[in-house]
Parts: C-alpha cells; structure tokens; sequence
C-alpha cells in the first residue's frame, strides 16, 4: 500500500497549485455571505408585508443563509473541478501511475478536498450569520446563544462542505468536468427548486439531497410556512449523506473497474 | 524485468492485444514495434495497470503494477505528453507525484535538469510546445530513479537535437543496468537504439528478436555492379567464381557489401569498364513493413502509383555489415507510395 499521508500531502500539492481552488471557494464564499446579507437586509424592510403564518415562524437564523442556494454551484463547481480535471486534463493517467491503488488515490483527494471545504463553509456559514443577524436589527435577530442556532449555523458548513463532496462523487462516476456540471448545476438550481414547489413533485423533491440536507440550517421547523418534512434537522442531513455515499461508491467502482 | 503474459485486452468484438507473451530484460534497450493500431500503447497502458486486462497479466519484478506501493520508483512511464494538469507548473506537476511517493523534492529540480526545462519549470504546462510536454513526460518517467523505464514514442514532436537527446538517454539507461522498453512505430528509429525488438502486429507478436539477428535475416547486403560489357564479366565472373545474380536492368548483384574491392580489381585486370561499383543494403523498413503487411490496420491508398509493400525504396548509402540503417530519411510506411501519407508523419501517429 502506498503511504497515506505521503499520498494526502500530493493531494494538497494538486490542489494549491491550481486556480480554480481560489476562485471556487472564494466565490462560494463571497456569493453566499452578499446575497442572504442582502435578503436579510431586504427582510428587514418588508417584515411587516408577511402574513401572520410567515411571521410566527420567522427563522432569523435560515433567512441569514439564504444566499446559499446559489453560493452552492461554486461549490458545486469547485467539487467538481477537484476530480474532473484529473480527467480532462489527461492527469488522471500519471495520478494512477503514482498510485495505482484506486481506494488510497480517490479518498485521499475526496479527504483533502472535504477538509479544505468543509474549513470554507464554515467560514461562510459563520460570516453569512454574523453578517445577515447585524442586518436584520434588533428586533428580528437571533444569537448563537439561542437553542438550536449554533447547530443550524455549524450545519450551514457541514451542508456545504457534503455539496462539494457529492458532486466529487458525481464527477468520479462520469469522468467528465463538463457532464458533471451539465447535470448538478441544472438540477440544484432549477429541477430541486421547482420540483419542491410543484405540489405533487414536492413529497419527492424533499428527499433530494439539497432539499433535505439544507434542513439542517433551519431553527424554526417547516420556517416561513413552508410544508412539514417527514424527518428533522439530523434526518434530513442523514438522507443528503446517503445521496454522498451513494455518489462516492459510484465513483469508486467506476474507477476501480474502468480503464483510465 | 517486465513479463507480459498471455495478455489480452478485447473492446466489444475488437481484439486490441491478442495473447501476447513476452519479457522484457535489464541492460537492453528493448523496442516495442508495431505499425498504427497494432496495440502498443494499450499493451503499455495494461503494463501501468491503467486498463484492465480481458485476460492474462503482467509482471513488473514479479509483482502486479498494483502491488507496488511506490510504484515511480520501480517503474517510470511517458505515457503522452498531454498526462499533466496545463494550469499547474511543470514543477509543481512533478512535486504532487513525487510526494506521492516520498521521492524528495531536490530530486525534481535534477530531473527537470536532466531533460532541459530549468528555465521553464515555474511556467504553466498547458504553454508547453509538444516537445516541451514529452520531456516533462520523460522528466515524470526519471522521477523515481527506477530501474525500468518505458517510453511511448518518445521522440514525438521533438526536435533532431531531441531526438539526439532522447536516444542517448535510453541508451545510457540500458548501460547503467535498467530495463528500457520503448515502443514506436518507426522501425529507422528503433536500429538507432534497441538491442532488442518486439514486433507486434494487431496486437498478435509477430517478432521477438535481437536486433543483431533481425538485421542478419532481414537486411541483405550485397554490391550491384553496371557495366556495358555485361557478357565479358559474366565470363570473367564465372572464371573467378564469383556468384552474381544478373537483374533484370542488365546489372549483377553479389552477396556481401565487402566484395566491392574484389570485384573492382577484377574489373581494372580484365579492362573491364564499369559504370557501376556500389554497396547496397536493402531496408530495414523494408523489412518490417513485409512483416507486418497483413496486420497493418490503417491502410493509405495512393492514386497514382501501383500499391504494393516493398516497392523500391531508396537504396542506402553505403555501411558495415551490422550497422544501424541512416537515419529516418526513408520511413516506413512509404512503400505505399510516395506522396505523404497519415503514417509518414513522425509526429502523429500513435500506436
């Protein structure tokens, strides 16, 4: 067996050296801390619009990162870059040639990727609350002091850094950056969305890993009058670990049986 | 050592390498030979263990590619030049594969220097001309200093001074002991450098041979002697007993390149005027393309002159018996005519 840490310190090597490590995870970043700063500025100034419904279930927590749903595809992109370039760029070939063991080479370049995710959603996560609770003002806020908010805002992280994962899982089994993101890219941004607004679409919709996953973030259960979920907050991220799972064993196999 | 046994590799109905059986030993420079698609490049693709065999395996020191837990020092490969990330550094392209395999940093900085990219190696590779991109190919294959090597058509898209380069490299490979595998489609290239050859042809062996011994059987040396008094030196032949076959253009061919002095001497003792005197060598590339003329996969048809492998190439200037044929002014391929076809450009074709 090749050496694991020697393997994870390649791994990290790979990924400094490139670009679109930077511009993903900073775009993931800045795009969700600036949009939910601005949806809970904008919150802020039409409260007194909402209906009595949205009202008492106000979650000042979720409305904070709400800009995560499009912070997202850069993560997206950055999980898919992470394995997809091994491919387009004919590096997959030397990569095997370094380390022919398929399990050591995937999972240590999923484990560098995850951390280095998972340390960038939690910054977002952490920024987007501070940020989005000073805009909302003292009368709508929240703390991390709150029951259930420092979960929630821990979550925003761990939901981002498991995006990024799947779709490394998703970008194993196609073997293609483009594929990859002609089919996640669509499909958390339009087909999720409108699926879970589509009233028979939604009891499917809510066990899409994004739908499910993002559960996570809210305090107030079902918030904003939203419909009520068959699983809680560690039920529904149970479920988008499922989705992770299955991406990565998908990913695996085809690696493990396809020629490079 | 290498050992390729039985394999086989099969896409649907297509049979890419078919039973192939071979080894592949130290101190030699061993040439993997074969025309366009005849299956090299999947043969060395199964021997890194990146495609999997329909059946049969190989054998890197008597262990699977697989088995090998820093493989870059047993074996180093250049696959393509086109195997590294373009938005990375060729030095850092090296650094993640040598740390992989604990191999120390300093050693990239020596096999950038060794294949001539110093001056290049903070640049990013997606800027890299095609020879640039084979010799951190071959930097990639030294990065382990292991004790075999394999190259796919090294000396795609180098320069002559490369190709020069490249020659002597796997040359002084072979000298310190390692195992050197090289395959290529050209067969000059390969009397340039191999001691050894494997010709393969749709993926089935067809040769496994010293190159000493397929020079011997296959390029028959011999001097063509022209003169207008072709009945005087027939007599004068017969007279001396020298055996010359008389060809069709009223010329006479005598085995071996040596009886040129001979025959001149005789000549000037009988008065003989000759208006030729020359030592031939028939081609190496020759020979090889009638090996290999029933596998060959892609076939270019040429309008104007009648098809046929072996159809007169350019006679050689003159060598010794055992030497290397010139460079690869006449390559192979070119029986099929003389315009330029997909397989007489050197820089191209891949097996």
């Amino acid at each position: 067996m090749a050496s694991i840490p020697a393997v994870l310190k390649s791994e990290w090597t790979k990924i400094r050296t490139v670009s679109s490590t930077t511009w993903t995870l900073a775009t993931a970043l800045l795009v969700t801390v600036a949009l939910s700063a601005a949806l809970s500025a904008l919150m802020k100034s039409t409260f007194d619009d909402l209906s009595n419904v949205e009202k008492a279930t106000f979650d000042p927590t979720f409305i904070s990162f709400s800009g995560m749903m499009l912070g997202q595809l850069a993560m997206i992109v950055f999980g898919v870059l992470v394995v997809g370039t091994e491919y387009s760029s004919g590096s997959i070939r030397s990569s095997l040639s370094s380390v022919p063991q398929r399990g050591t080479f995937l999972f240590s370049k999923i484990a560098v990727a995850t951390v280095l995710a998972l340390v960038v959603g939690l910054a977002t996560s952490f920024l987007s609350f501070f940020l989005g609770q000073a805009l909302l003002g003292s009368e709508l806020r929240t703390t991390l002091g709150e029951d259930n908010v420092l979960r929630a805002v821990v979550g925003g992280g761990l939901y981002m850094a498991l995006i990024a994962l799947f779709s490394m899982g998703v970008a194993t089994m196609l073997r293609s950056s483009m594929l990859s993101l002609g089919i996640l890219m669509p499909f958390f941004f339009l087909i999720s969305q409108i699926l879970s607004a589509v009233p028979g679409a939604k009891k499917v919709a809510r066990y899409f890993p994004d739908q499910a996953g993002s559960k996570i973030m809210q305090v107030v259960p079902d918030a904003m009058g939203g419909e009520k979920a068959p699983y809680g907050p560690w039920g529904g991220l149970g479920i988008m670990l499922l989705w992770v799972a299955a991406a990565l064993v998908g990913g695996f196999l085809v690696l493990k049986n396809r020629d490079a | 050592m290498i050992e390729v046994e039985q394999l086989t590799k099969r896409y649907g109905q297509k049979t890419a390498v078919d039973n192939l059986s071979f080894q592949v030993h130290p101190g030699h420079v061993t040439g993997f030979l074969g025309p366009n698609g005849a299956g090299k490049s999947t043969t060395m693709r199964m021997m890194l263990d990146l495609d999997n065999p329909t059946a049969g395996r190989v054998r890197i020191d008597g262990q699977r590619y697989r088995e090998l837990a820093e493989p870059l020092k047993y074996m180093g490969a250049l696959l393509d030049a086109k195997a590294f990330h373009g938005g990375r550094s060729a030095y850092n392209n090296l650094l993640c594969y040598a740390q992989a395999n604990r191999i120390p940093e300093r050693r990239v900085g020596e096999v950038l220097d060794i294949v001539g990219l110093t001056a290049v190696a903070k640049k990013k590779s997606k800027g890299f001309s095609l020879g640039m991109g084979q010799r951190l190919g071959i930097a990639f294959a030294l990065l382990g200093d292991p004790r075999i090597l394999m190259f796919d058509e090294p000396v795609n898209g180098l320069d002559p001074e490369g190709i020069h380069w490249i020659r002597n490299l796997m040359k002084n490979l072979a000298a310190q002991g390692r195992t050197v595998f090289v395959s290529s489609h050209l067969m000059s290239e390969m009397a340039l450098t191999a001691d050894h050859l494997i010709v393969i042809g749709q993926g089935k062996l067809l040769a496994d041979t010293s190159m000493a011994d397929f020079i011997a059987a296959n390029s028959r040396s011999y001097v063509r002697v022209r003169s207008p008094q072709q009945e005087r030196l027939r007599d004068v032949f017969h007279r001396a007993g020298v055996t010359a076959i008389e060809v069709g253009d009223g010329s006479f061919e005598i085995d071996g390149v040596g009886a040129a002095k001979g025959i001149g001497e005789l000549a000037a003792q009988n008065q003989i005027t000759l208006h030729e005197l020359s030592p031939q060598q028939a081609s190496l590339e020759e020979a090889f393309m009638q090996m290999t003329a029933g596998s060959v996969e892609y076939h270019a048809h040429n309008l104007d002159t009648p098809s046929g492998v072996g159809g007169a190439p350019m006679p050689p200037p003159q060598m010794p018996p055992g030497a290397a044929p010139p460079p690869p002014q006449q390559q192979w391929g070119g029986g099929w005519g003389q315009g330029p076809g997909p397989d007489q450009d050197q820089g191209q074709g891949k097996g």
